[in-house]
């Protein structure tokens, strides 16, 4: 059974369809990459998905259970964590506040234990912060802030991480890190992958989902995307000549 | 909030407690008097700190707490006849029922609409205490006989009309006040707090729901103005419409302000610096209001985080 449904998902923003009648199936355990050209609707529809935005029309059903209208702080606690794509950690916290919102989040709901401390340092040292620890996040690196925003997400314990362009912004050492990072994390959650970077998906999804228009234009392994000449047309095109 | 020691941060406020104590016995009467007409207010401003420094929630409606607090422990003494503690408690639960109210309606809006919102059902509460001025005394207010400010456990009594016995009342609440809010800051509770003022749509997709936290930000600090008044109420043997007016919505803002927003001890220093220069500049001048006017816009502009805000950044990184 699919982890996430949606049917006939739509969101438009006055005239413009966003979004418009998405059917889409994610499988537990997968990494599941959504790429697309820009405005394709990428980010519209993962923000219905996590609930920060409401949709025009359609269902989003997940784990079984119909989430279209609840709001998005229930979803987190279900387990759905989404990383923004636009950077907004709190810039004046600290490293270690940031983190421990989502790690006491999780202890007040008992999907963990332990101390909040404990919680934080294990998420900072997986996304390779932990010397971070007290520094104001608005004064670390671009590329250290989108790892603290992986850092939180990891943190809510989630099962289905939405990751919205992860690694814009990063140095191609950082992107090594966060491929081996991503590959971690899939282990024991679903990943929902929006990347503009061909190689990072190509090396990590299981399937990509491709958007234009605010639908869904293709969907397979990457083998079958890479061969698939509509989809080399409206997105691919430019890197194929 | 950076590498604190806990020990460091309740050693510097228990010391400010000391201090507050030791006071009482070097300050001449008069300043005794101010000084616990100050430690009673900061309790306001303390409670207005929290919903507007912490939580980031401007409100111009703040002196319907305190007055609530105000008039429900007077007007139980007055015409009730209560003990002064169950007056106390009926003060304190009049602000926070108040409190419930308001923000259930209020928290609908956010920002300017807020501001203009508890604003407007201040004015209200300041006109009903008008309109029913047969049991509040109206503007002209009632005073509370000194007979009715006794408080008697046992054999013992105490009495809050003799100077020392109402010092050491507004330090005890002033203390437990100050604790409470150093608690709450350091607190799960309080981080939520802050990250909702830094970023409530982020505070949101991390699971929180953004809404009842802030409801129970404006509960506690209702609760906690409420109880200044109530207690001024009882210490000052004074309860008039003055109090619910506009005047006392903007004061706990300039407090804060001048003290330091989101800071746990800016209240008392911004509370202790406005009375005294309105204090001294009114022994100069009859136009005092203009020097603390200026008092006021110097010090938004060179420390506009306040006194201990300013002194924070500078220098201690680590004050709560
Ligand atoms: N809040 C909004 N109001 C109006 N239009 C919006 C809003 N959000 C997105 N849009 C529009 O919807 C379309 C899809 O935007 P979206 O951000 O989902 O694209 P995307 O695929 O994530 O693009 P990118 O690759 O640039 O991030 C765009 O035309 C965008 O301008
Ligand atoms: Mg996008």
């Amino acid at each position: 059974m699919p982890l996430l449904t949606t049917k006939g998902l739509s969101r438009h923003f006055g005239g413009l369809r966003a979004v418009d009648g998405v059917d889409f199936a994610l499988m537990p355990g997968e990494i599941r990459a959504i790429i697309g050209p820009n405005g394709a609707g990428k980010t519209t529809f993962v923000s219905l998905l996590s609930g920060r935005i409401r949709p025009s029309s359609g269902m989003i059903v997940f784990d079984g259970a119909d989430i279209t209208t609840m709001p998005a702080y229930q979803r987190v606690r279900l387990g759905v964590a989404y990383t923004f794509q636009i950077t907004s950690v709190f810039a004046n916290l600290t490293a270690f506040d940031n983190v421990a919102l989502p790690v006491q989040r999780t202890l007040t709901d008992g999907r963990s234990k332990g101390a909040v401390r404990t919680g934080v340092m294990a998420a900072l040292e997986r996304t390779g912060l932990a010397d971070r620890v007290g520094t104001l996040a608005g004064q670390l690196s671009y590329g250290h802030q989108r790892l603290l925003e992986v850092a939180m997400g990891l943190a809510l314990k989630p099962r289905l991480l939405i990751l919205d362009e992860p690694t814009q912004g990063l140095a191609d050492s950082e992107i090594d890190n966060f491929i081996a990072l991503v590959r971690e994390i899939a282990k024991d959650a679903t990943v929902l992958l929006i990347e503009h970077n061909m190689p990072v998906v190509m090396q990590l999804a299981d399937r990509i989902t491709v958007f234009n228009s605010g639908k869904i234009l293709a969907e397979g392994t990457p083998e079958q995307i890479r061969a698939n000449t509509q989809v080399q047309d409206a997105y691919l095109g430019a890197t194929h000549g | 909030m950076r590498d604190a020691s806990p020990a460091k941060i309740y050693a510097l406020h228990i010391g400010v407690i000391a201090l507050l104590f030791a006071l009482n016995f070097v300050l001449p009467d008069y300043h005794q008097g101010l000084f616990a007409r100050i430690m009673a207010l900061a309790v306001f401003a303390m409670g207005y700190n929290l919903l507007f420094g912490y939580v980031g929630m401007l409100s111009l409606g703040h002196a319907m707490f305190f007055s609530a607090g105000l008039y429900g422990a007077g007007l139980t003494v007055y015409h009730l006849g209560w003990g002064v503690p169950e007056a106390f408690v009926a003060g304190v639960a009049c602000g926070a029922v108040l409190a419930l109210v308001i923000g259930l309606l209020a928290l609908r809006t956010s920002g300017v609409a807020f501001m203009i919102v508890t604003m407007m059902f201040a004015q209200v509460f300041y006109l009903l205490v008008l309109y029913f001025a047969a049991w509040t005394g109206g503007d002209q207010g009632l005073v509370i006989q000194q007979a009715s400010r006794v408080i008697t456990i046992g054999g013992a009594s105490l009495d809050l009309t003799n100077p020392t016995v109402r010092y050491m009342s507004a330090l005890t609440l002033f203390s437990v006040v100050l604790i409470a809010t150093l608690a709450i800051a350091r607190s799960r509770f309080g981080r939520v707090l802050v990250a909702i003022r830094e970023n409530e749509e982020r505070t949101k997709m991390l699971g929180y729901d953004t809404v009842a936290n802030k409801l129970a930000a404006v509960v506690i600090s209702g609760a906690i103005c409420a109880a200044s008044g109530a207690a001024y109420a009882l210490l000052f043997g004074y309860v008039g419409s003055s109090f619910a007016s506009v005047q006392y919505s903007i004061l706990p803002l300039l407090w804060v302000l001048l003290g330091g927003a989101a800071t746990t001890l800016g209240p008392l220093i911004g509370t202790l610096f406005m009375y005294y220069v309105t204090d001294i500049a009114s022994s100069f001048t009859s136009a005092y209001l203009l020097i603390v006017g200026i008092a006021l816009i110097l010090l938004v502009l060179f420390a506009p985080k306040g006194i201990l805000g300013s002194i924070r950044q500078r220098w201690l990184g680590w004050l709560p």
